[in-house]
């Protein structure tokens, strides 16, 4: 406990970049949640077609296997492009970027599916009622689809973003200092691993937690007037 | 996918050929990793699942929170604190679990594994199981069923048979949370392709082998459900009249 202590800066700093890391790649992932989302409901074909292999390749593919290929083969694919191009010299893409970047995408394709499920879920009658008052198109989606697509996608919201912010641990392997990172190499230096790692499972969860209650609250104030089976 | 990516991205194929059968031992790895710890997680999920489901009363609490507690966590870090934390305690060092099965990273990630998919899998039976209709319930005490006849014979099949689309995403992320193993030194699919790269000093090659690898699996499962699901949830599709 003292040791915990003692290297609190460091858990501390450890998990504020887990938590700037997992809204960054959450914000990243609602846009594209929201694109797949759109795409597949689209009458274009060309879109459909696309969206699906987006979520097909993220579903059939483990994530640190993308972030790593990213992480290292994008660095690479950059470079030689910038060269090829000579548009652009060195650059070296960060983790962060590398991290927040790879988790918003695979992610956006499991918001693909609970957006697309939660504007299907609206009756359809609601809409044309809106064109038929003569609403504009933002206007439909801002006072008919938004508030109800919201209800109905915070269940699979909340799910969705949970195991984001778990699979966030994963960017410690490509060396980003998140909380695993720090906890790990605090761990390490003072040879009480077993410590350390419990401290850091002790945070994921309280970070979970908080993330449960919180959306629970919102789910149930989006609710207001709806009828739960 | 896989002559898509080849196609396109200058790879060297025959570093890839030469190594495959590195590659075919990962996926070797990979697959007793994950269908281990499903198998032994489901086993310990059917009888905390029924305790869950009938509000046991000491039981229920203590099921629940370790269900909470393992879903609320990375199942990087529980892999961490067995097979990194655990060595910490002398006594288990000196003890018999430790020269056999805890100092060794495939024993560690089955059993961080193991526990991690039964915590999943406890609370998709459970909801399986609450969500039995209840009319099948009042049928199996109307013909004389006992407490324990019902379970066996009404309940339990006919919550497998509703658990099985939400099992098999379950199947897919423990093989994507698998990947893991390659983080404590085993040599699973990612692990021999990071070996690869590291070996070669290469980019891409090991890893986009070791994603198209894990993209087939991918699809082989999920043909096998659809099979599953087509012969064993035929009662519940909509007939074309």
């Amino acid at each position: 406990m003292d040791l915990i202590f003692e290297y609190r800066a460091q858990l501390l700093s450890g998990t504020l970049l887990t938590v700037q890391l997992a809204l960054a790649s959450l914000v990243i992932s609602v846009i594209f949640g929201l694109l797949g989302a759109w795409a597949k409901l689209s009458a274009n074909r060309i879109a459909r077609r696309f969206a699906n292999a987006y979520t097909t390749l993220v579903r059939g593919v483990p994530d640190l296997v993308l972030i790593m290929l990213v992480f290292y083969g994008g660095q690479v694919t950059l470079n030689n492009l910038g060269e090829a191009l000579g548009l652009w010299g060195y650059i070296e893409i960060s983790q962060f970027a590398a991290g927040a970047g790879t988790i918003g995408v695979i992610f956006g394709a499991y918001f693909t599916e609970t957006f697309r499920g939660a504007i299907m879920a609206i009756p359809r009658g609601q809409i044309e009622a809106g064109i038929s008052c003569g609403m504009p198109r933002g206007l439909i989606f801002r006072h008919i689809i938004w508030p109800q697509m919201v209800r109905f996608a915070l269940p699979g919201f909340t799910n969705t973003w949970l195991v984001q912010l778990k699979t966030t641990a994963l960017v410690s392997v490509i060396g980003l200092q998140d909380l695993v990172y720090n906890a790990f190499t605090a761990g390490r230096s003072t040879g009480q691993l077993f410590t350390f790692m419990a401290a850091a499972f002790v945070i994921y969860l309280t970070l979970t937690a908080i993330s449960d209650i919180a959306l629970r609250a919102l789910d149930r104030r989006y609710s207001v007037g709806g009828v739960r089976a | 996918m896989m002559e898509q990516f080849l196609a396109w991205f200058p790879l060297d194929i025959s570093l890839i050929a030469a190594n495959f059968d590195r590659f075919l031992y990962g996926v070797w790895l990979t697959l007793n990793l994950t269908f281990l710890s499903l198998v032994l997680g489901g086993l310990i999920a059917i009888p905390m699942a029924i305790a869950r489901a009938s509000r046991h009363r000491i039981l229920n609490p203590i099921i629940w929170a370790y269900t909470y507690v393992f879903r609320g966590t990375p199942l990087l870090v529980q892999t961490y604190l067995i097979y990194y934390g655990v060595g910490q305690f002398e006594v288990i060092r000196q003890s018999w679990l430790w020269d056999p099965i805890l100092s060794q990273a495939w024993w560690c990630a089955l059993i961080a594994f193991t526990l991690n998919t039964a915590a999943y899998s406890t609370e998709l039976l459970r909801g399986a199981i609450v969500d039995t209709p209840l009319g099948e319930v009042e049928a199996a005490i109307a013909s004389g069923h006992s407490k324990w006849g019902r379970l066996r014979r009404i309940i339990l099949p006919s919550a497998f048979r509703r658990a099985i689309p939400a099992y098999s995403n379950e199947v897919i992320f423990m093989l994507h949370g698998s990947v893991v193993a390659s983080t404590i030194t085993l040599q699973d699919i990612l692990g021999v392709g990071r070996w690869l790269n590291g070996r070669y000093y290469l980019a891409y090659e090991g890893f986009i082998t070791a994603a198209g690898l894990y993209f087939l699996i991918v699809l082989a499962i999920t043909f096998a459900f659809r099979k599953a699901e087509t012969r064993y949830l035929r009662h519940l599709t909509r007939r074309n009249t």
